[in-house]
């Protein structure tokens, strides 16, 4: 029996649309009005989802853009709650990575590395453990102890994929990263996440690039129109995304991982 | 791939201490970073009030009161932990959202981290308070060793408490912000920290208990000066501590889940 480490139970999600009534005065000058607004509009961004996640496993997640995908990672993480449904997770989650998990400016490289670890439940001293690796990966050399303020786009990038994939959680968020960073870096992640592939942790994906969900994952998730849509084979799935976008993408064939990864990226 | 430790939850006290030192940490660093004079410069701000003061009052309006620039400072340096933290708890979780936004962790943590910069701030400024008792040839008493703690702990809760009802509710309703700077410029002249207890009316007095500030700032002053308390104000204090507290918890507790979401 596996053990499964993330459920969703008719998972509902909806955000109130609140920039009409931000302001005490428009609030209080017109409260039942607002009130009723507040309750009326609301935007649906997931509607009755059910999958679950099982512990080790590669979970893949595709979709267009504002199907849903990042409110699930949202609500995976914790930092988002379920209007209806239940979401269960069991385990230490890495922080949301995408552009840079939470980085504070003002801070190091160094002191930011720290941050995120205790942020996700570890402690002090299991960072240090950890410190030099994660240096080293992001190539990150003297900015290290600069403030994360002057790094590049690419050099926060890199900082954050290495912190989440070292700081070594339980469920393993990926979100979109695959985009920045050089091709080398693109290529060392992909490595990294291929070393993955034989752990137990447990890795979820939302990615665009759909060689690199065939490749990595071992079930992938379609959600389209805030609902789901098909849940299997991350090959099978793929496929029937890419028919019903009316795009012909030749993904059986056998190329390598990091070649087809990088093909994707080079279109 | 080797696991560091397995929590029975994610979270365990050790990560709790090292969550709030690091946030402490952050705060202290953010303020100090690339200035110099860091030190200096955090009791520059209530020493040039304070000299602001005395020149206004004592200098040109010539109000007479016996050991004025001492009074200043009692009042003004606890003042400046009270109000600042206060001030700026509006944009706590607005100025953290980069966080707030990726991983979930004790909210709540953010507040008290920044309450207890201040507060060491206060406790680095007392050496300046010393010296110009000191210069005025005032002693200074033996209850400091118990009433600065006590002190100290009843503050820290009530601008805890404050602060995380300001941080929550100004994510929904974001001028707060501008409401708290006003209320606080009230509570500033209305709170004796310029102006001793005596000088206020008598037919005014009964008004002191409604003010949060004020039983806390008399109480400051008689233990700076004085090495006393007054009980009945500190039993005032106490209670608006743990009101502060229960209330915040509370309202912390009703949103915080919408954080992500509105921030």
């Amino acid at each position: 029996m596996r053990e499964s480490v993330v459920t969703f139970q008719n998972v509902h999600k909806s955000y109130p649309i609140y920039h009409h009534v931000r302001g005490v005065k428009n609030f209080l000058f017109d409260f039942p009005r607002n009130l009723a607004k507040i309750k009326n509009q609301q935007y649906e961004a997931l509607r009755d989802i059910n999958f679950e996640v099982y512990r080790g496993e590669k979970f893949g997640i595709i979709g267009h853009n504002g199907a849903g995908k990042s409110t699930t990672l949202g609500l995976i993480a914790g930092v988002l709650k379920p209007n209806k449904g239940r979401v269960i997770v069991r385990g230490r989650i890495s922080p949301l990575l995408s552009l840079g998990a939470g980085f504070h400016p003002e801070l190091s490289g160094k002191e930011n590395i720290i941050l995120n670890g205790v942020l996700m439940g570890l402690t002090r001293r299991e960072v240090r453990q950890k410190m030099d690796e994660i240096i080293e990966f992001a190539e990150l050399d003297d900015f290290i102890d600069q403030q994360i303020r002057v790094y590049s786009s690419g050099m926060v990038a890199r900082l954050g994929f290495s912190v989440v994939a070292h700081l070594d959680p339980e469920i393993l968020l990926i979100d979109e990263v695959l985009g920045v960073g050089d091709i080398r870096f693109q290529r060392k992640c992909l490595k990294k996440m291929a070393e993955f592939k034989g752990s137990d942790i447990t890795m979820i994906l939302v990615s665009h690039s759909l060689p690199s969900v065939v490749n990595l994952c071992d079930r992938a998730l379609w959600i389209e129109n805030h609902a789901v849509q098909m849940i299997g084979d991350p090959m099978e799935v793929a496929e029937r995304y890419c028919q019903a976008a009316g795009i012909e993408m030749d993904l059986r064939t056998k190329r390598p991982v990091l070649n087809a990864e990088v093909t994707n990226v080079m279109f | 791939m080797k696991r560091l430790k397995d929590f029975s939850y994610h979270r365990n006290l050790e990560n709790y201490r090292d969550l709030l030192l690091v946030l402490l940490q952050k705060e202290v660093k953010v303020r100090y970073k690339s200035k110099v004079l860091g030190y200096v410069w955090s009791i520059a701000s209530p020493l040039a009030f304070a000299f602001v003061y005395y020149i206004a009052f004592s200098g040109i309006m010539r109000v007479r009161v016996e050991g004025y620039p001492l009074i200043l400072m009692s009042g003004l340096f606890p003042w400046q932990w009270f109000g600042n933290s206060i001030g700026s708890s509006p944009k706590l979780f607005l100025n953290n959202s980069n966080i707030i936004k990726k991983v979930n962790f004790p909210r709540n943590i953010i507040p008290l981290a920044t309450v207890l910069n201040h507060m060491i701030h206060f406790a680095l400024s007392l050496p300046v308070i010393v010296l110009f008792m000191v210069i005025y040839h005032k002693p200074v008493s033996i209850a400091w060793l118990y009433g600065m703690p006590m002190m100290m702990l009843i503050q820290l809760v009530t601008v805890y408490g404050i602060g995380l009802i300001l941080a929550s509710l100004n994510l929904f309703l974001r001028d707060i912000e501008r409401l708290t700077q006003i209320v606080m410029t009230f509570a500033f002249y209305f709170t004796p920290i310029i102006f001793t207890l005596d000088m206020i009316p008598e037919e005014y007095r009964y008004l002191i208990p409604f003010n949060p500030a004020a039983p806390l700032m008399i109480n400051w002053r008689h233990l700076i000066l004085d090495g006393t308390v007054d009980f009945y104000y500190l039993g005032i204090s106490v209670a608006y501590a743990i009101a502060f507290l229960i209330l915040g918890t509370a309202v912390y507790k009703k949103l915080s889940w919408k954080f992500a979401e509105v921030v």
